[in-house]
């Protein structure tokens, strides 16, 4: 985690204008609206928004994993050149674990507590692979929990036997099992203490370059953002408020919104006055006209209210939806 | 300095029946002082199962302690009597981690403001008892007329959250116990609920205690903290000494590991400890944290170490402190009787 600039090498994902909307008996929720970014090989993406932004029903959607009333209404999300969300049910079989793994939030809940860790490790590679023999199997399983820092023993542990830590792990290992190329993590810590925690995003850092995968790490903790991530895309009312790489994000946002957040962020060097973001989250239901964010905004301006801004470049590396920035231009 | 709420050298255990001769030491012979002469925000951290929330259950008089005593205004909590219990639960408020599950689902909101209103008489007539309801609802960031008349599933976790700091300003206690208040919101409210909980305690006196498992919130708003482990107060003292420049080899993992949002500052190398780090440390008789200790040395093993007194705000539980002189009991819980304004104005104190 040390070094400061990372290499991307090429695309591994590209998301465009993707809408993901939940149907509700009083109108669609607009859960993600037109959403797009780019994920490089071996990149470490965070995407950070509060609860009711979007970050989870995105990740979710990447993965298919989207159930009614929810529905991804329209855009694209290509993997390598293939279309994602045009794929047949058994193509995005296939993808899952092998090419893009999710931790999902609250994974250690997720092990089915009547296998052993073990059985359920043997699941995901069976369901991939055929013709793979026992003792290679044991083999494998070993050397995945070595991997996430787990005793060989774990694997003859049913889930209540493990800590929440070491079930936690076991996620890890289950989402790495097939060397994947993309790591969607959805909060994997977010019941954890902070030494686990550390522990935790310490095994995800290093089993991450070991394969050379690309995570995109989901959450609202922007002590782990600024910890884990190389560039962060906020999320903000379903739409991206600015995607910045991480330095530059925290020192410098562009967004009004990003910069109340990181704003409101306590820090342990000065004892000073909390101050959170005042006003409410926008209503997904009946979103506020024009920009997500100006009921809020300290610094609104008249076309704020009827116009939604644009998603554009401003810096290199940083893009932002605000209206403040197209004057600059113009 | 008498406190107003204290526990002294309590214990609890859990478990040991007929049948099953093991039991949980939950909270382990600890003291902490609250409020007093002035009020105070104190912290208590620890990660879970580090007996916090049994401490805070014993301060509600919701658990009775195995051994030792809470005692509030001098007098046990076993003893008081009934008047006497119907002013504790009046003058000692509880605000707890999940906000939903306070509320009654069959009842609207109004109902956990207005139930309190009238059994502690608060407001002479209906009208007035409104009014004060919805006061209380604006000093904690709402509009009563979008939170009254609603139901609990109508508002968002934040908004109930603030309905309870408004329940404990309108009952006006002496002191609230807030655990994990805004471990379940998000960060730009999380700053919004704790500085209204701050609020409380400088425009009306009330003395808090937030039990937490954050650190940097504890940091921003507390005078003083105690830090457990397993049971035990690790140490003590004012937050800029303990956060600040922590002396106990636990709470220096707990400072280091967290996740500080800069990117300039990063975990440096590995967390200690990291064999033996899910071991559940059983029955020993030496230091809790020996097994993780990075400066674990033999006397380690062998007893438990006391509250050593390192500086006029600051002890720590550690043998490498073996030089100061030991604290215990209530000169350890009164180190936590200071407010921030003390602390502030002079630098050295002798009140405790």
């Amino acid at each position: 985690m040390q070094e400061t600039t990372r290499q991307v090498d090429g695309l591994v994902l590209q998301v465009r204008d993707l809408t993901v909307h939940y149907q509700t008996p009083l109108g669609p929720v607009r859960a993600v609206e037109g959403i797009s970014f780019d994920l490089g090989e071996g990149e470490r993406l965070g995407l950070v928004g509060e609860s009711g932004s979007g970050k989870s029903t995105t990740a979710f959607a990447l993965m298919h994993l989207i159930k009614p009333p929810g529905q991804i209404v329209g855009g694209s999300v290509t993997y390598r050149g293939r279309e994602l969300l045009f794929a047949t049910p058994e193509e995005i079989r296939q993808i899952r674990f092998a090419d893009i793994a999710l931790i999902p939030q609250g994974a250690m809940n997720s092990l089915n507590p009547v296998m052993k860790v073990r059985e359920q490790l043997f699941d995901t590679i069976r369901a991939h692979e055929t013709g793979t023999s026992a003792p290679e199997l044991s083999d494998r399983v070993n050397e995945l929990l070595e991997s996430v820092d787990l005793p060989a023993s774990t694997a003859n542990m049913f889930p209540h036997e493990l800590s929440g830590g070491m079930k936690q792990r076991v996620c890890i290992a289950m989402a790495t099992t097939l060397r994947p190329k993309i790591i969607i993590a959805d909060e994997p810590t977010s019941a954890l203490d902070v030494v686990v925690q550390r522990q935790v995003f310490e095994t995800l850092t290093r089993v991450q370059e070991e394969l050379g995968a690309a995570v995109i790490l989901v959450g609202h903790d922007m002590g782990l953002m600024a910890q884990f991530a190389d560039r962060i895309s906020v999320m903000y009312g379903g739409r991206i408020a600015e995607v910045s790489p991480v330095k530059d994000l925290f020192r410098d946002p562009l967004h009004p919104y990003t910069n109340e957040l990181v704003r409101s962020l306590p820090s342990l060097d000065k004892r000073q006055r909390l101050r959170g973001i005042p006003g409410l989250p926008p209503s997904l239901l009946r979103p506020p006209s024009g920009c997500m964010f100006h009921p809020r905004c300290p610094k609104v301006m008249e076309r704020c209210s009827t116009e939604i801004p644009l998603l554009r470049a401003v810096r290199p590396g940083g893009h932002t939806a605000c209206h403040l920035y197209e004057e600059e231009k113009t | 300095m008498t406190a107003l709420l204290e526990a002294r050298n309590v214990t609890k255990r859990f478990g040991g029946g007929l049948f099953n001769k093991q039991y949980t030491v939950a909270v382990d012979n600890v003291s902490l002082s609250v409020g007093g002469d002035t009020p105070t925000v104190t912290a208590i951290a620890g990660e879970s199962g580090s007996g916090k929330t049994t401490l805070a259950r014993m301060l509600l008089n919701m658990l009775e302690p195995t051994e030792g005593s809470v005692e509030y205004k001098g007098k046990s909590l076993g003893a008081l009597t009934r008047p006497e219990r119907g002013e504790f639960r009046r003058e000692v408020q509880a605000i707890f981690q999940d906000p939903f599950e306070v509320f009654n689902p069959f009842y609207k909101v109004d109902a956990v403001l207005s139930t309190p209103a009238n059994k502690f008489n608060i407001g002479s007539s209906r009208a007035e008892r409104r009014e004060l309801i919805e006061q209380a609802l604006e000093m904690a960031g709402l509009l009563p007329n979008e939170t009254l008349g609603r139901y609990p599933h109508q508002l968002s976790g934040g908004q109930r959250q603030r309905v309870m700091v408004a329940r404990a300003m309108l009952i006006r206690p002496s002191v609230i116990l807030a655990d994990e208040p805004v471990s379940m919101v998000d960060a730009s409210l999380r700053a919004t609920i704790l500085d209204s909980l701050l609020l409380l305690n400088q425009d009306l006196g009330i003395s808090i205690v937030y039990i937490t498992h954050d650190l940097t919130t504890a940091f921003q708003v507390c005078d003083n903290i105690m830090v457990m482990y397993q049971g035990s107060a690790v140490e003590v003292g004012s937050v800029e000494k303990v956060i600040g420049q922590p002396e106990h080899p636990y709470t220096r993992l707990l400072v280091e590991s967290i996740p500080l949002p800069d990117p300039d500052r990063k975990w440096g190398g590995v967390a200690a400890g990291r064999s033996t780090l899910e071991e559940q440390v059983k029955n020993t008789s030496g230091c809790k944290f020996a097994p993780r200790c990075p400066a674990v040395m033999p006397t380690c093993h062998e007893s438990l170490p006391p509250l050593f007194k390192t500086g006029d705000r600051q002890a720590s539980a550690c043998f490498l402190y073996e030089d100061s002189p030991p604290v215990m009991g209530e000169d350890a819980a009164g180190m936590l009787l200071m407010s921030r304004e003390q602390s502030d104005s002079n630098g050295t104190n002798n009140s405790y």
